[in-house]
């Protein structure tokens, strides 16, 4: 049986909600390293940037929206696919595993680019 | 003469499903598909089955997946849905076949009676009808119209995927039907009902509902209607 | 066999079922529904003009009283006055009902529900003029009323049977009905479903003929169970033909269309009904409009390379009233007749719409048959509404808009009926393993059967012998001919073979069983046609052309076993009007 346990926030409307408003953080947040790639890059001017406050917050900003929106997209296709409708009675342990994987990596994103931007 | 490739399953005597050809003789008219079904049942074989009644595109019996489209065969032209000499009719995509073209719609309706498709007013009813304003009734249009044909949840890959959890498109058709009835009091208890991550949120926008819709309604507008009023009740 | 018990068991999911149901559900009693179809599926959802009743919305100085002077005029005064009255009566009450339950009615700039002009209304007892009285949810008024009942008989939790046949009705020793023999269409398996009452409300028979408005599923499924179990049926020579019959095709057009402002032409473009109904015109009881159109085509003014139709014109009421009054039309015209009638015309022919006639019944629903004298007794357990009742409201014509008034308001008082009989207390004796076995006798030979004739070639006769011998004009020499052809097919029907015998949703088991329902229904049509010496109404005899009534100002009723035609007399006492006496009809 495919629950909204799992889920985001529970409920179909934040959910949704959030997806939209962390897909808008995301537009912003690439436009802005768009802006910078296309003048001239090089490591000074790079890490200048990161060294600014507001840039790192807007980073952490984006990482955070990036596993909101990724939890809840790629739930929703666990949920499409990895089912017992659709994988018989082993589907709910994939989903589980596979929402597992998912987890673990999302978590691992966000310690990573702490770690860059932060230290 | 046209071929004409046909589903066919009976459980009781077939271990799996196969397509089955005939070439049936049309006399170059361009009749209905339904019409084809008939000949093929009336001159060719007694035993093959299918749902049919009204015969005229409201009762909403014959849907069906003529070359690779949801539609009812009563109100699909020859010319319409052939394309080269080749009419492959199969089932509705998504729901258990029972035998032949019919499927077991159980799952589809259960979604629709989920919404409660009937009009809540605990106030006392008056003595004559209660009024309602041209405008307001006008607001029914493209909803009401629904004939249960299922064409449109069963084109729906969210309902393909979660026919138990997901309400589909004729469902919450319905739905918005009755949210959007001035008469219907029961605004706030059927949103909330709907306000979890599968009842409404699992359409993508993807408009196959829209698109094969035989009576031209638009359900996708109607989820969009439905969402706009979940975020309204939330803000 | 299995049983299954339910204080009340309706057969038939249309509106005169689904509204007995809902009744007998809200009253708390165990009640079925059982339907060989999902129930949105059955016919009344391609009524399209709307429900006639003197609601006063169009008219605020609107009166019942009108309505039933119109409906008795229209019936050709064969039509029962206590019925009409009550029918008229009672319901602006079943209307407003229907909307508080939702009916999305379309409505008037009052807010109130929207009245449109139909064939046979008059104010002030045919003095004032053309009526309003259609109530219309735009042309799908069928549509939204069945769709309606079946979502409040979701709310009342109403057991339904879809997909479930029922063979014949089961009775015990002392004649009662007590329930009916049931198969369930998916698995095959065939049930006894007891009851203590059980209604018919099978709806009509229009699939006797070749060219019918009619769905597929409209096989008289009542009137064989019912003549076969010793029923006796009525006025069963009355069949509307409707004028507007897409040329062709067989789909109906609405009357509305002629109530919006549309109207019949000739190949001349001449507007034809003026000459036969210089009043009413286009608006004409359909009996008088049918019988028009036909003038015209025999006499040569008919349009198309035949000329064997006429045409309707809607063009001139423009883009905005078409889309909006009658979008379905519109629809249906441009899939079925290939014309788009904002531009041009409908070709349309008078084509087989209403079964007038039926299982005889009171104003509870109650069937009746007559006794060694005559008098009319109650059958106990069996009930009728709708199409497939004569309670008689419709006589010898129906006015448009009033079968689906005649459903709701019959159902209910079905329903109300046999609530009440149900508190009372109903006492019937259980039916016997004998009796069982013999309601299961016709499906037992079917299914034993090896051999025998197919049962599309076979309807397909039947159906053109209804056509060319029993259409709109009649002539005795003729029907005759008919009739003995009808005794030939009667043994081939009852021997049809059934070539699938699987078990799994077998639909050709259950099209022979509809064939020899349709055949019965046909065979009763034929007989009594033959034997009404007049022209009254739907019923059009070249032979007798005059209406008589000194002979034939009553019911004609039939039993199935003898074939014997007898009459029943007409009710003319109304509760709380005065008799309306029979008069010359002129429109």
């Amino acid at each position: 049986m495919v629950t909204s346990v799992t889920s985001f926030s529970r409920t179909g409307l934040s959910d949704w909600l959030i997806q939209r408003v962390t897909s808008l953080v995301l537009l912003a947040y690439f436009i802005v390293i768009a802006y910078q790639l296309v003048g001239s890059v090089d490591y000074t001017s790079w890490r200048l940037l990161f060294d600014q406050t507001w840039m790192k917050v807007f980073t952490l900003m984006a990482a955070l929206s990036l596993v909101a929106h990724s939890w809840i997209g790629l739930w929703s296709v666990f949920t499409d696919y990895l089912t017992e409708r659709m994988l018989g009675p082993k589907g709910n342990i994939i989903r589980l595993l596979s929402q597992l994987g998912a987890s673990l990596a999302l978590f691992g994103y966000v310690i990573w680019v702490v770690v860059i931007i932060w230290s | 003469m046209l071929e004409v490739s046909l589903y066919r399953y009976n459980p009781e005597t077939d271990e799996a499903p196969y397509m089955q050809d005939f070439s049936v003789d049309t006399s170059g008219r361009d009749l209905m598909v339904l019409d084809v079904l008939e000949l093929i049942k009336a001159d060719y074989d007694g035993s093959v089955t299918y749902r049919r009644s009204c015969r005229e595109g409201v009762c909403g019996s014959d849907g069906l997946n003529m070359n690779g489209k949801n539609g009812l065969a009563c109100v699909t032209p020859l010319s319409e849905t052939v394309k080269g000499e080749k009419l492959v009719i199969r089932p509705l995509p998504g729901l258990p076949v029972i035998r032949d073209l019919v499927v077991d719609m159980s799952l589809f309706y259960a979604q629709y009676e989920k919404v409660q498709p009937y009009l809540q007013n605990p106030s006392p009813a008056p003595a004559i009808e209660r009024l309602q304003s041209p405008e307001e009734r006008a607001q029914l249009d493209g909803l009401y119209e629904c004939i249960l044909c299922a064409c449109c949840s069963t084109s729906c890959p969210s309902f393909w995927w979660n026919p138990d959890r997901f309400i589909g498109p004729a469902g919450l058709l319905q739905a918005y039907r009755f949210l959007a009835d001035s008469r219907d009091t029961a605004t706030e208890e059927r949103l909330g009902k709907l306000d979890d991550p599968f009842s409404v949120f699992r359409c993508h926008g993807i408009q196959n509902c829209v698109n094969v819709c035989p009576k031209g309604l638009n359900p996708t507008k109607a989820i969009g209607h439905i969402r706009t009023m979940l975020l309204n009740r939330a803000t | 066999m299995r049983t299954i018990s339910f204080d009340g068991v309706i057969v038939g999911g249309g509106g005169a079922g689904m509204r007995a149901a809902l009744q007998l559900a809200q009253s708390g009693y165990k009640t079925a529904v059982i339907s060989k179809v999902f129930p949105t599926r059955s016919h009344t959802v391609s009524a399209q003009g709307g429900i006639t009743c003197a609601i006063a919305s169009a008219d605020p100085e609107d009166d019942w009283r009108w309505h039933m002077y119109d409906t008795v005029k229209g019936s050709d005064y064969i039509g029962d006055q206590d019925a009409i009255e009550y029918m008229c009566s009672v319901g602006p009450e079943a209307i407003f009902e229907l909307e508080h339950m939702g009916l999305p009615f379309s409505r008037t700039e009052e807010g109130r529900i929207y009245q449109r002009p139909f064939g046979g209304q008059s104010k002030n007892f045919g003095e004032g003029g053309q009526a309003a009285r259609t109530c219309a949810a735009a042309d799908r008024t069928g549509h939204a009323l069945l769709h309606t009942l079946y979502q409040n008989n979701i709310k009342n939790e109403t057991v339904f049977f879809n997909e479930w046949f029922a063979v014949d009705l089961v009775k015990n020793q002392d004649g009662a009905v007590v329930g009916v023999i049931a198969i369930c269409i998916e698995t095959g398996e065939t049930v006894y479903v007891k009851s203590k009452a059980t209604v018919f409300a099978t709806g009509g028979a229009g699939r006797i003929y070749a060219s019918t408005t009619n769905a597929h599923i409209n096989t008289g499924d009542g009137m064989g169970m019912a003549l076969r179990a010793g029923v006796p049926a009525q006025d069963m020579e009355m069949w509307q033909f409707h004028p507007t019959g897409i040329y062709g095709a067989g789909t109906l057009v609405t009357e509305g269309c002629r109530g919006e402002g549309g109207y019949l032409v000739n190949k001349d473009g001449e507007r034809f009904m003026e000459r036969y109904a210089p009043n009413a015109k286009d608006l004409a009881g359909r009996d008088v409009v049918a019988r028009s159109m036909v003038l015209e085509i025999l006499e040569g003014r008919g349009c198309g390379p035949n000329g064997d139709h006429v045409k309707l014109k809607l063009d001139h009421l423009g883009e905005d009233v078409l889309e909006s009054r009658l979008p379905g039309i519109c629809e249906l015209s441009r899939t079925f007749a290939h014309v788009d009638p904002v531009k041009e015309p409908i070709p349309v022919v008078p084509t087989c719409h209403y079964m007038m006639g039926g299982i005889p019944t009171n104003v509870h629903g109650q069937a009746l048959t007559v006794d060694a004298s005559g008098n009319d007794t109650v059958i106990p357990g069996l009930y009728a509404c709708g199409e497939v009742a004569c309670v008689s409201v419709h006589g010898a014509n129906r006015l448009g808009g009033n079968s689906l008034l005649d459903l709701v308001v019959f159902g209910r008082a079905s329903g109300l009926f046999i609530e009440k009989s149900l508190r009372d207390g109903i006492e019937l004796r259980d039916a016997s393993q004998t009796d069982i076995d013999a309601a299961g006798s016709r499906l037992e030979a079917l299914n034993a059967r090896a051999s025998g004739e197919q049962v599309a070639p076979l309807r397909h006769e039947l159906q053109e012998i209804m056509q060319n011998h029993f259409g709109v004009f009649r002539t005795g020499e003729f029907m005759r001919e008919g009739i003995a052809k009808l005794d030939d097919l009667r043994t081939r029907v009852e021997n049809v073979a059934l070539a699938d015998r699987s078990n799994a949703f077998n639909t050709s088991r259950i099209e022979c069983l509809e064939l020899q329902n349709l055949f019965e229904t046909a065979e009763a049509t034929a007989i009594v046609a033959e034997a009404r010496d007049e022209s009254r109404g739907a019923h059009a005899r070249e032979d007798f052309t005059e209406r008589d009534d000194e002979n034939w100002l009553c019911h004609s009723l039939y039993q199935g076993e003898s074939k014997k035609v007898s009459k029943r007399s007409v009710n003319f006492t109304p509760q709380t009007v005065e008799t309306f006496q029979p008069m010359a009809r002129s429109y």
